[in-house]
């Protein structure tokens, strides 16, 4: 796959899409194509988050540790992020991700994230729009739930 | 110190200006002659007189006098001489004259030399004492001082005080020698002249001084604001980090140009007056001439005065002026020295200098072994006047590791220097088995105790330089010296005695085994080891070993090792799961891990010839590309790189973190790239220029295909640079075969770093862990093939660059206390020195060290209370006085200050 086929796949998420094409193409340059193994475990719950990842092939299942051990909440797989709500803070990692199989990425860090949209701040607003929307619907359906319970 | 630079002076090379005064005197005698002979050429052979027939003749080398009236006017007959026609007589007396002129010269050289090898002698002397006084400065005392100004003082600002020493007592005679002889043969000649003359020169040395005065002050301003400046500048260096967090690097240089403005101001005054002041001399010393022609001349006329003493005369006060003006000069610089003198030797005195004795040399000092440490009464008061320790009184056994915590402002750190002695007690004292502590010379309290700070300094030499640097007290093993190297032994020896210098070898080993606890220099290698595991220093030194490049002359006994460890990775990768981790340099295949560079040299550079930033221009390597047509692809290769470059970076601020890391083209380049590319565009890639083209030409040698991703080596491209491959190191000439190792499979190569070497390949980028896991692999396999000593010692060579700063701070300190470790100290103090580590660390550390120090004493300012549960013993320090002390169990149940710190109570 070919730089130009990353900025493509770069620019399907929203929260890159609203960046200049010049900048998407930056951070597709910046970014670093990673293969991990079967059973690799990508990142484990409470780390430090340093990068988020687009699954370019592969599958992964996302767990959150709990006291009777692991639960499965996701299996993510191609044209997917993971991650990526490191990318906007110092949050640690909510979940732990381990790859079902052979995963190709596309690993963005954080420090080139930001960097990128600090120069950009019509970028900012939109992510600052989506994670808005983000809440909101967490909002909601945190609501809905105590509403069933 | 002489207080004055005529005192320094006198006391130190008094004997060396007594023996040259005879030869001045002689000068003397010879420049008289010189004067004297023109007037009888010119007279006698050149106007005739005494020649009235042609065949007269005049005696040469007469030695006739007759004395002036005053002293009784009779003649003193020497030798009659031999009678010689006019022209023959005219020949001798001009070859007598040159002859004169060359022993006189001689004679001056002789001087010159003899009175720079003294100033040098001094200059050198001046130079050791001041350091000298640098090393017996009390450690308060620097608080006060800036390193900067230390060191030009002593680099700069006392250079023209060696030459002044020189100058000091000779020159004064050797001039006025010079202008009395010229003065009294004017006024021997002629009287009027004379005194003509003489007024001149009474009113040059009376006006130009007066006029000069001035000028002093403002040189010695000058100089001092000059020396601010460079401390300033330092001060501006290591405080950088400030400089740009605070965003006043401009307040800085506002601060900084109105010193130099200051500086400006004074030197333009400076030259103004110095320019006048040399208007007038010059005017003085031109106007008598002037006078004389005119009234000589007017003499001379009317018969009253011969034309050759006219010319003689003239002749004579031709160098009346210059050693007037010369010794007016001497005597501006006697002024201005001794002030430099003076301020210099203010700068380097302390009324509480450390006695010499105290750092005199002994060889194997009587050490404390065992017993106590008593510590009775001790106060410091600093230098505001304010009690940091206040009448402690302790004891403890020398083989105890005690504790000591405080919280800031305790007075722990300094309880802990002066326990080390590098800060006197300003009451009480310490006895540490049987002996004095605040008394007894430094080569015990520095063999008997090691102190390392929170902040120790590394000098700029190897880690393992830095670690038996405190083993180095005095020159252990002399070098022996024979033959014609003995003789310049001998002589550097007599030199620096005369000079007052040390005359310790230090090309001597100073190693001292014995305190390390070993009897030669490879049982102190092991200990090395040993010391490193205790400092936990191992691995760092092991990594760095394997980042090192090694030269065959350090490698050998390594580079078989190497080249095993080489092939028994290569098996190990052979295996599935790692197989594609590393992608080995294969000489028929392009490797796309490396850069494009790597793949056409097919080998490592070795200095700057084939370096990266080179290849573009380099004639070989053109010669290469062009020879397999390669250079119009990868400079298309190459504009296109340049494209997207412009286009992903050109829009980032200066000094984005992005340029550094991923940009092939800085910021400052980015507009003349620009240029090119637009030009391109006009004219097409064949026509521009050589430098635009090798600019382009440049950036595809840093391309590494699978980590850049761009798409812009081809299979095909690949296929020709393999071609350009061979072609490179098949045509390579001979002069150019030391500039670059070429990758051989069964050859060690010097230039690469020994982890490269047993690589042999690139760690594939995009595997995720991919260096973790190869990292653990290649130690695995050093481990297995025993190599681990070897890199270590290669690690050991690592220069730690200035201050240690090419080490982590962690590292530095790790360090120092393995220095202070190697040398076996009765007592080990640590002042803080593990608190840049973190937690951790720390702990294993301090267990460590206490592991590798058992039965003998450690002293242990600590800045994690809990971690004094190690301790047999523990001293609790609150506002410079001992608040409790006893066992950590004790303390943790009664003592309510140490509760405190400990957060329990």
């Amino acid at each position: 796959m070919s730089l130009e086929q990353e900025v493509e796949l770069i620019r399907r998420f929203p929260i890159f899409s609203k960046l200049p094409p010049a900048k998407q193409k930056l951070l597709a340059f910046t970014s670093e194509r990673l293969t991990f193994d079967a059973g690799h475990v990508m990142f484990r719950a409470g780390d430090a988050g340093e990068a988020c990842y687009i699954v370019i092939d592969g599958s992964i299942e996302i767990s959150v540790p709990t006291p009777n051990g692991p639960l499965v909440v996701n299996t993510l797989g191609r044209n997917e992020i993971i991650g990526e709500i490191a990318i906007f803070g110092d949050v640690p990692r909510t979940a732990t991700a381990t790859t079902l199989s052979r995963v190709e990425t596309l690993r963005i860090s954080k420090d080139q994230f930001l960097s990128v949209i600090r120069e950009n701040p019509d970028a900012a607003v939109e992510l600052i729009r989506i994670l808005a929307t983000r809440l909101a619907n967490t909002t909601a359906q945190f609501s809905k739930s105590l509403q069933k319970s | 110190m002489e207080r004055s630079l005529f005192g320094f002076i006198l006391r130190y090379s008094k004997r060396e200006q007594i023996l040259i005064l005879p030869l001045v005197v002689a000068s003397m005698l010879f420049y008289f002659a010189t004067l004297d002979l023109p007037k009888a050429i010119v007279n006698q052979p050149i106007s005739g007189k005494g020649f009235s027939q042609p065949d007269s003749t005049m005696p040469f080398l007469r030695f006739v006098w007759k004395l002036p009236d005053f002293l009784g006017g009779s003649t003193v007959h020497l030798f009659e001489g031999f009678a010689m026609e006019r022209t023959p007589y005219l020949f001798a007396l001009t070859i007598s004259f040159l002859i004169l002129i060359i022993i006189s010269g001689l004679i001056k050289l002789q001087i010159n030399t003899m009175k720079g090898w003294m100033g040098e002698r001094m200059l050198r002397r001046l130079r050791f004492t001041l350091f000298d006084h640098i090393m017996r400065f009390p450690l308060p005392h620097f608080r006060r001082v800036k390193a900067a100004e230390m060191a030009t003082m002593i680099k700069d600002e006392v250079e023209p005080l060696g030459a002044f020493v020189g100058d000091s007592i000779i020159t004064p005679l050797f001039l006025g020698g010079q202008a009395l002889t010229a003065l009294f043969f004017i006024l021997y000649q002629h009287v009027y002249l004379g005194l003509v003359a003489l007024v001149v020169v009474v009113v040059q040395t009376v006006i130009i001084p007066k006029m000069r005065r001035r000028l002093l002050v403002l040189s010695k301003e000058q100089q001092l604001t000059a020396r601010q400046l460079a401390g300033r500048i330092a001060e501006c260096v290591d405080g950088v980090t400030e400089i740009h967090a605070h965003d006043t690097s401009n307040y800085e240089r506002a601060e900084i140009s109105s010193r130099l403005g200051r500086i400006f101001l004074l030197r333009f005054e400076l030259y103004q007056r110095k320019f006048m002041v040399k208007f007038l001399n010059n005017l003085l010393s031109q106007m008598t001439p002037f006078l004389f022609y005119l009234i000589g001349g007017y003499l001379a006329i009317i018969g009253r005065l011969d034309i050759g003493t006219l010319v003689a005369v003239i002749a004579a006060y031709k160098d009346l002026p210059s050693p007037v003006k010369e010794l007016i000069d001497w005597d501006q610089q006697r002024l201005d020295t001794g002030i430099k003198y003076t301020q210099v030797v203010e700068q380097f005195t302390a009324d509480d200098l450390v006695p010499q004795s105290q750092q005199e040399l002994i060889e194997s000092p009587q050490l404390p072994q065992q017993g106590l440490v008593r510590a009775s009464n001790l106060s410091l008061v600093d230098e505001s006047g304010s009690k940091v320790i206040d009448g402690v009184s302790f004891e403890f056994d020398m083989a105890q590791h005690v504790a000591i915590v405080g919280a800031a402002g305790s007075g722990s750190g300094d309880l802990a220097q002066m326990l080390a002695r590098l800060v006197p007690p300003t009451n009480g004292n310490i006895d540490m088995g049987g002996v004095d502590i605040t008394r007894a010379p430094e080569a015990v309290t520095g063999r008997a105790i090691s102190y390392v700070g929170a902040a120790a300094f590394l000098f700029p030499l190897s880690i393992r330089d830095n670690l038996v640097y405190g083993l180095k007290h005095w020159p252990v093993h002399e070098v022996p010296y024979e033959g014609e190297a003995l003789k310049k032994r001998e002589h550097w020896l007599k030199e620096s005695e005369r000079a007052g210098n040390s005359t310790l070898d230090i090309a001597a080993d100073w190693i001292d085994y014995k305190a390390a606890g070993v009897s030669n220099a490879q049982e102190l290698e092991q200990r090395i080891l040993e010391v490193l595991k205790s400092v936990d220093l191992e691995e760092t030194v092991f990594e760095v070993g394997l980042k090192s490049a090694v030269g065959p002359d350090q490698a050998a006994g390594l580079m078989d090792g190497i080249l095993l460890a080489r092939e028994t990775m290569r098996e190990r990768l052979n295996q599935p799961d790692i197989k594609d981790l590393v992608e080995r340099f294969d000489l028929s295949r392009y490797n796309r891990n490396a850069t494009l560079a790597e793949n056409l040299l097919f080998g490592t550079p070795v200095g700057k010839t084939f370096d990266m930033e080179n290849l573009a221009r380099n004639a070989y390597v053109r010669k290469v590309l062009d020879d397999t047509g390669l250079s119009g692809d990868l400079l298309k290769v190459g504009y296109k790189l340049a494209e997207t470059m412009v286009e992903l970076f050109s829009d980032l601020p200066p000094g984005h973190e992005m340029f550094e890391q991923f940009s092939f083209i800085s910021h400052d380049d980015l507009p003349g790239v620009k240029e090119i590319l637009a030009q391109v565009s006009d004219i097409g890639l064949d026509r521009i220029t050589e430098d635009d083209r090798n600019l382009l030409l440049a950036l595809p040698f840093k391309l590494i295909s699978a980590r850049h991703r761009l798409g812009l080596i081809d299979e095909a491209l690949e296929a020709r640079i393999l071609e350009a491959r061979r072609h490179f190191s098949e045509t390579l000439p001979a002069e150019l075969r030391g500039a670059v190792e070429l990758f051989d499979p069964q050859r060690y190569n010097s230039a690469a770093s020994l982890q490269d070497n047993i690589l042999f390949g690139k760690i594939a980028s995009g595997q995720a862990g991919a260096g973790a896991r190869i990292g653990l692999l290649m130690r695995q396999l050093l481990d297995e093939l025993k190599l681990r000593p070897l890199v270590l010692k290669i690690g050991l060579a690592f220069q730690v660059g200035t201050g240690g700063a090419r080490l982590p701070v962690a590292d530095r300190q790790r360090i120092a206390i393995g220095r202070a470790i190697l040398k076996r100290p009765a007592l080990l103090i640590l002042d803080q020195a593990g608190s840049v580590l973190d937690p951790a660390s720390q702990n294993r550390l301090l267990e460590n060290v206490l592991q590798c120090r058992r039965g003998s004493g450690v002293f242990w300012v600590l800045n994690r209370v809990e971690l004094a549960e190690r301790f047999g013993h523990v001293l609790v320090l609150d506002g410079g006085r001992l608040a409790a002390s006893g066992s950590y169990g004790d303390l943790k149940e009664g003592s309510e200050p140490f509760q405190h710190l400990l957060g329990t109570a």
